[in-house]
């Protein structure tokens, strides 16, 4: 395998008394796609949440384990979880930008971070658009308020926005599935293109998706991962029986 | 066809019911407005706003150094209850762990359930005193007035706050906290913007509170009929002036109160319509978005 | 605002805030343990059966306030037999029937007005209505219409949010099975809203025993025990403010303001634990 970016080792977490995620072992490769697919609720979410400490801000949320970014445990005491945030970037299942012009959208992350520079704000701000592919759509309305976008619009806003803080990894979960079918393209081709710079780890129902983006796959079961490797390696041949299940659509 | 006439009925008084309010509101404004009316004439509807001398034994009703006291104390209050009860609201929504806020909720209903005359007697008893020795002069002031309608204004523009806060929806959050912005990054530039028209619902429902109060405003703020020349000196809030002389009131003096009691019910008024206002145009807004 | 110039890190803005946050969630406890501790604490040696059961002597010098509380008993009483229909009643109609008329808009204005107009005016009002107009005169019946009118607008909100809380799933089971709209109403939506209209009427009546403005120049202030609705009355808060502007007595100043703060710290209490059941009920636990 090539570089690894993020190594997950003997993670458990729970809410409150519940056990949600069981012993996963899984590793990241650098500047790659890896898709994490599974039926609902077999705790995708709240493994790419644990990912960027988001899961934080729920009171119940225990997790055991390591989860090592660049070789260095995230959830040590000395890592400081805005430090994390930065360089861990999440885009949200449902699109949902500021109630702020498009502008602000894409500069806020920037602005939280310092940067006050009106020069340079405008210049990332285009750039993070134009590598989003949205500029062309939105260059002559940036001061318009990001709500009277369409919902495709939002969510490659969203993106933007996230790219804008330059992480080195990005989570996205269900990126697509509130999106019409032209959308939802638009983002796989973007997705596409940011693989070359960016590690996009993406949760997606749709397994004609996660062949199409994907170099690497892990599928969850009921918390736990069942089979990881390479896209077509799964897709293809399976090893396990209740993947072959799953991805032909004969599961429960 | 009994059945329909019930239905009939009952939807009738249930209507009847319902317009009561309109009946009731068109009563008091009709006979506020009959009762004062005469003094508005007698005296002119300006004179009676803007005169600067209230002398009853002269027929003389002037009720400016009146308004001035009444917003004078709002506004002071505001400048203590503004901040405070918003910190208080981002407190309870954002920051209290849970056991805090299960002590911390019903204190500020408590607070909101205190009888006003209560803390007219509390400001007599303790803060007078206390602003005597303080800050000399009797005690009695603009100031004094404000301390307790402050606490008394909190409740409410802290509670409309926090619910304000609360119904941000939690994407906002987790959008901004995912681009590494700090917890209170995301409040100050986040939730608080989004949760601003409500905030603002919030105290400017607590101005009308602060401009209706009575019996606390009565009993600390010593009631000269003048404009203070300082927050430290005594005035009169249009309420008190009710509530002070109605008890003998004859003749023109008598319409004088109620004249006064037109001006408090025109600046609810006013207050009710721009919060009515504020509702609409967030109404709008946020119809706009996907939420 | 975020533009400010960056003289401390967003760290330690943090951590001030956290102090900054902390500290006035503290106040407002600090400030509520005072006032109600003063009371309590100068008032409650004080309560003793005179005091309690017996008459006033003199102007309340000394003695008790059985008078008044037997007159605040009355004119909640009649506040809430006037209120408590008439603002259910509308909250019923406009839950169940109102649509989205001017009618209603008026309605809802005229609710939101009645309940923002500052105490001193209903206060008026009574005056020239019950007192003059009516020929009612300073009595019971005055004061406690004027409350009434009062309450109408805390027990009618109240009252709606409970009512257009129950689930459609209930009324429409209901209808379902033949049931006319009023059938399904009174026997299942107001029995689901029970809890939350309770809660109306108990904050109504804590508008009514705590209110002075309004009944400073409808009830009188007869020290004796009213006889009938057409006497007049003094009730605790009118007392309490007599007692302490007049410079009549500051020990039973005290005794009354303890009464006064302790029924209302029941009634807190009382729709807190109502509202916390409700809740869980709802919740199915
Ligand atoms: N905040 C929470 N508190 C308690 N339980 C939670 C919480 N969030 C998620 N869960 C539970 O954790 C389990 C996994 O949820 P998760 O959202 O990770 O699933 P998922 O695989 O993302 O599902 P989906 O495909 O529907 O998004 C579920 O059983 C869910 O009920
Ligand atoms: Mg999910």
């Amino acid at each position: 395998m090539e570089n690894i970016i993020i190594e997950v080792k003997e993670l458990n977490t729970y809410f409150d008394e519940s056990h949600i995620l069981k012993d996963v072992y899984l590793d990241i490769p650098r500047n790659a796609v890896t898709s994490l697919i599974g039926p609902s609720g077999c705790g995708k979410s709240t493994f790419l949440r644990t990912l960027n400490r988001m899961n934080d801000v729920i009171p119940t949320f225990k997790k055991e384990g390591t989860i090592l970014l660049d070789g260095k445990e995230i959830y040590d005491p000395d890592v400081d979880v805005v430090d994390l945030r930065k360089r861990v970037g999440m885009v949200f299942q449902k699109p949902n930008p500021f109630p702020k012009s498009i502008f602000e959208n894409v500069a806020y992350g920037l602005r939280v971070h310092g940067n006050n520079d009106k020069k340079d704000l405008e210049r990332r701000v285009e750039a993070s658009l134009k590598e989003a592919a949205l500029w062309d759509e939105v260059k002559d309305k940036l001061d318009d308020s990001a709500m009277g976008l369409s919902g495709g619009q939002q969510q490659r806003l969203c993106i933007a926005r996230t790219i804008a803080v330059e992480p080195e990894v990005i989570l996205m979960d269900e990126p697509c599935s509130a999106l019409d079918p032209i959308s939802t393209t638009k983002i796989e081709d973007l997705i596409h293109k940011l693989k070359n710079e960016f590690t996009i780890i993406i949760v997606t129902h749709n397994m004609q998706q996660a062949t199409r983006v994907s170099k690497y796959t892990a599928f969850f079961l009921h918390g736990e991962i069942v089979e990881k490797g390479l896209t077509d390696k799964i897709f293809i041949e399976p090893e396990d029986k209740r993947t072959e299940d799953y991805i032909t659509g004969r599961f429960g | 066809m009994a059945r329909n006439w019930e239905e009939f009925l009952v939807e009738k008084v249930l209507l009847l019911a319902a317009i009561s309010s309109i009946i009731i509101i068109l009563l008091i404004i009709g006979f506020v407005i009959q009762q004062g009316l005469p003094a508005m004439e007698q005296v002119g509807p300006l004179n009676f706003i803007f005169g600067m001398d209230w002398s009853p034994s002269y027929d003389i009703y002037g009720v400016f150094p009146m308004i001035v006291g009444s917003l004078g104390m709002m506004a002071l209050a505001l400048i203590f209850a503004v901040p405070l009860s918003i910190f208080g609201a981002i407190f309870l929504a954002e920051v209290a762990p849970k056991t805090m806020r299960r002590i911390l909720k019903p204190t500020i209903q408590t607070l909101a359930g205190i009888p006003s005359v209560i803390y007219g007697f509390f400001g007599l008893i303790v803060l007078v005193p206390f602003m005597r020795i303080h800050f000399g002069g009797s005690g009695f002031s603009m100031l004094t007035a404000s301390i307790i309608l402050t606490v008394m204004v909190l409740p409410t523009i802290l509670s409309i706050s926090e619910d304000a806060l609360r119904s941000i929806p939690l994407e906002y959050k987790e959008a901004s906290l995912a681009l590494g912005a700090t917890h209170w990054q995301t409040i100050k530039n986040v939730i608080f913007p989004a949760a601003l028209p409500g905030i603002v619902t919030g105290i400017i429902l607590g101005m009308g509170r602060a401009i209706g109060e009575t019996m606390a405003v009565i009993m600390v703020a010593g009631n000269t009929p003048i404009i203070p020349g300082s927050i430290l000196e005594p005035a009169r809030a249009l309420t008190s002036n009710i509530a002070l002389e109605m008890g003998y009131a004859l003749g023109l003096h008598y319409n004088a109160l109620f004249a006064t009691g037109i001006v408090l019910l025109m600046m609810i008024i006013v207050l009710l319509v721009v919060t009515n206002y504020i509702n609409y145009k967030r109404k709008v807004t946020v119809g706009g978005g996907y939420l | 605002m975020i533009s400010m110039p960056r003289i401390i890190s967003p760290h330690h803005a943090q951590k001030i805030m956290n102090v900054v946050l902390w500290g006035v969630g503290l106040l407002a406890i600090v400030i509520l343990i005072i006032i109600i501790g003063y009371i309590l604490w100068n008032g409650l040696p004080q309560f003793s059966l005179e005091f309690i059961f017996g008459n006033p002597v003199g102007s309340g010098e000394s003695g008790g306030i059985w008078p008044m509380i037997v007159s605040t008993f009355y004119v909640t009483f009649i506040a809430l037999i006037v209120a408590t229909p008439l603002g259910v009643l509308a909250a019923i109609w406009l839950a169940e029937y109102a649509g989205e008329s001017i009618l209603v808009k008026a309605i809802r204005f005229a609710a939101e007005t009645l309940a923002s107009i500052p105490s001193i005016v209903f206060g008026l009002f009574g005056l020239t209505f019950f007192v003059v107009f009516l020929q009612m005169g300073f009595s019971v019946l005055s004061g406690g219409l004027t409350l009434a009118l009062m309450a109408i607008p805390t027990i009618l909100r109240t009252a709606e949010v409970s009512i257009e809380a129950v689930p459609q799933s209930y009324k429409e089971g209901s209808l379902a099975l033949g049931a006319s709209k009023w059938q399904t109403i009174y026997r299942v939506v107001i029995p689901a809203a029970i809890p939350g209209i309770t809660t109306g009427i108990i904050l109504g009546m804590a508008r009514a025993i705590e209110e002075t403005a309004a009944i400073l120049y409808t009830v009188g202030a007869a020290l004796a025990i009213p006889m009938s609705i057409w006497d007049p009355a003094r009730p605790l808060p009118l007392h309490l403010y007599i007692l302490a502007t007049e410079g009549v007595s500051l020990p039973n100043a005290y005794g009354t303001a303890a009464v006064l703060v302790l029924i209302i710290l029941i009634i807190t209490i009382s729709t807190n634990y109502l509202v916390e059941k409700y809740t869980k009920k709802m919740m199915g636990r």
